[in-house]
């Protein structure tokens, strides 16, 4: 290890603490400096520092998978410090980086044949536009990180590119007249990095704005999901206890299979609710009616109830059939409402108001619809 | 394409008489809310405000006042009832990160 990285004192970041329960990252929990993301180390000024390999390898796709959905996510923090891409000198570009793996990798994998300096920060594991909402990614992190890394030694220019979405955090002036370092906001993706160095940093109206593409609202539906595994099961812990207390005062015998049998089917709207509410809210954004998210759940679960009771169960009871009318959308409304923390466009006012209007409501509905499936099983 | 939430309900205020046309305003809003006339800033597309708080906070001037916060109904829901790990936790999906790639 290098003695530009060792040294690095740990950030004292108690708001992060406060707000994000293990998600500080521990020394321990640093990724390792090994060859597998690094490539050597070179000289300056201020000693060693590791050279990153810019092209992604195996483990890193594994790592992203498992990130992708949820598994550890927290040991995936890179080491804060300064690390060089390709040959740079004094003169070359230094951009800042969060110390969020997925972060740091979709930033290398961008730069192979460029010559540039990253200044990891540490905030703590977590992505940048996260970080800088906290402050983790703020001010006072660049400031130290500058100083810890000597930067001042290794280059002789003045000027650090961080990327935009870290200006929540960061007050460009305040860097300059702390650190001496002028901050220029570089584009919002990092494919665009290349485009910005070569055009003299500045980065056009589509480098500047955020998107939210199909493909980039459906990369968060795996931990989305992850996150309904465990009330889906209780669910169906319920439903299964229903149904064996129903089968025992219905004809008084356990049949397991058919017990069994019934709780699936009964558990199936609820997966498929969890599944519209996750997966196709996202995916159909755009073009569902209406704006607060909430109520865009809650018209796709309308149409499972009314998908799933004309083309799974026709047939069924009044009671049952108002039940789900009632449960469904409740569940889709809600996993809409959720989905507020996904997005790149919601503002906070606008979820508590959303949230005053739609949580009573939702709560009412599912409440009643639940009394109705659980009484439909006795009547 | 530029998503809209609620209309009417963005805290952002901007006092025209302190801005020095520096620019910062327009070049770290991620939503374009900002735009030029006559040399100062002004709000030209309130709605899209998402609170993030940017350009609050690189106004050398201090003209712009915006209550900034995460529009993350989990956290909303997990701050109102006192609870802990309010967000970015392992279970978190608040990865806007992941959306722009850095
Ligand atoms: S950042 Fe402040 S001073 Fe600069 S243009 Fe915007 S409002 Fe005016
Ligand atoms: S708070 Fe964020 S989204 Fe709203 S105007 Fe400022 S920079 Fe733009």
């Amino acid at each position: 290890m290098s003695r530009s990285q060792k040294e690095l004192p740990m950030a004292s970041s108690d708001n992060a603490a406060e707000c994000c329960p293990g998600a500080v990252a521990g020394e321990d929990s640093y990724l390792a400096l090994e060859e597998n993301w690094l490539s050597g180390q070179i000289e300056t000024a201020a000693g060693p520092v590791w050279r990153v390999d810019t092209t992604l390898n195996r483990k890193d796709q594994i790592d992203a998978v498992k990130m992708r959905l949820g598994i550890g996510r927290m040991s995936f923090a890179v080491p804060p410090g300064l690390y060089a891409v390709g040959n740079p000198d004094d003169a070359s570009s230094v951009i800042v980086s969060a110390n969020y793996k997925l972060s740091f990798d979709s930033l290398r994998r961008e730069l192979s044949g460029l010559n540039l300096w990253i200044l990891v920060l540490d905030t703590g594991g977590i992505n940048v536009w996260c970080a800088a909402g906290k402050g983790t990614f703020g001010t006072a992190e660049v400031v130290r990180m500058v100083e810890a890394s000597n930067l001042s030694e290794v280059v002789s220019h003045r000027t650090l590119i961080l990327p935009q979405l870290a200006a929540p955090g960061v007050a460009a002036h305040e860097v300059r007249s702390q650190a001496g370092f002028k901050v220029i906001y570089g584009p919002v993706r990092a494919a665009d990095i290349p485009g910005f160095l070569k055009a003299g940093l500045k980065a056009g109206p589509e480098m500047r704005r955020t998107s939210f593409t199909l493909a980039e609202r459906l990369v968060l539906a795996p931990v989305e999901l992850v996150g309904v595994v465990r009330p889906l099961i209780g669910v169906a812990v319920i439903l299964l206890l229903l149904n064996l207390i129903a089968s025992y005062f219905g004809d008084g015998r356990f049949l397991l299979t058919s017990v069994l049998g019934n709780t699936v089917s009964a558990s199936l709207p609820f997966v498929l609710a969890v599944v519209v509410g996750t997966v196709l809210v996202p995916a159909l954004l755009p073009y569902i009616p209406g704006r607060p998210l909430a109520w865009k759940g809650w018209l796709l679960g309308v149409l499972l109830a009314f998908a799933y009771m004309t083309v799974i169960v026709p047939g069924i009871t009044l009671l049952e059939t108002a039940a789900y009318y009632l449960v469904l959308p409740a569940i889709t409304a809600f996993l809409g409402m959720n989905f507020t923390g996904s997005t790149t466009y919601t503002s906070l006012s606008g979820v508590v108001k959303e949230m005053g209007v739609a949580l009573p409501l939702i709560i009412i509905s599912a409440g009643l619809g639940l009394i109705g499936l659980g009484t439909a099983y006795f009547v | 394409m530029k998503f809209k939430y609620l209309p009417n309900v963005a805290t952002l205020e901007l006092d025209q008489s302190k801005c020095n046309g520096c620019g910062m305003c327009l070049v770290v809003c991620p939503q374009e809310v900002f735009s030029f006339n006559e040399k100062v800033s002004s709000i030209t597309d309130r709605d899209a405000c998402l609170e993030c708080g940017a350009c609050a906070r690189n106004c050398p001037q201090g003209a712009i006042r915006v209550r900034a916060g995460v529009g993350c109904a989990y956290a909303v829901l997990m701050d109102k009832f006192n609870l802990k790990g309010s967000c970015c936790n392992d279970s978190c999906g608040c990865s806007l990160e992941d959306i722009a790639d850095r």
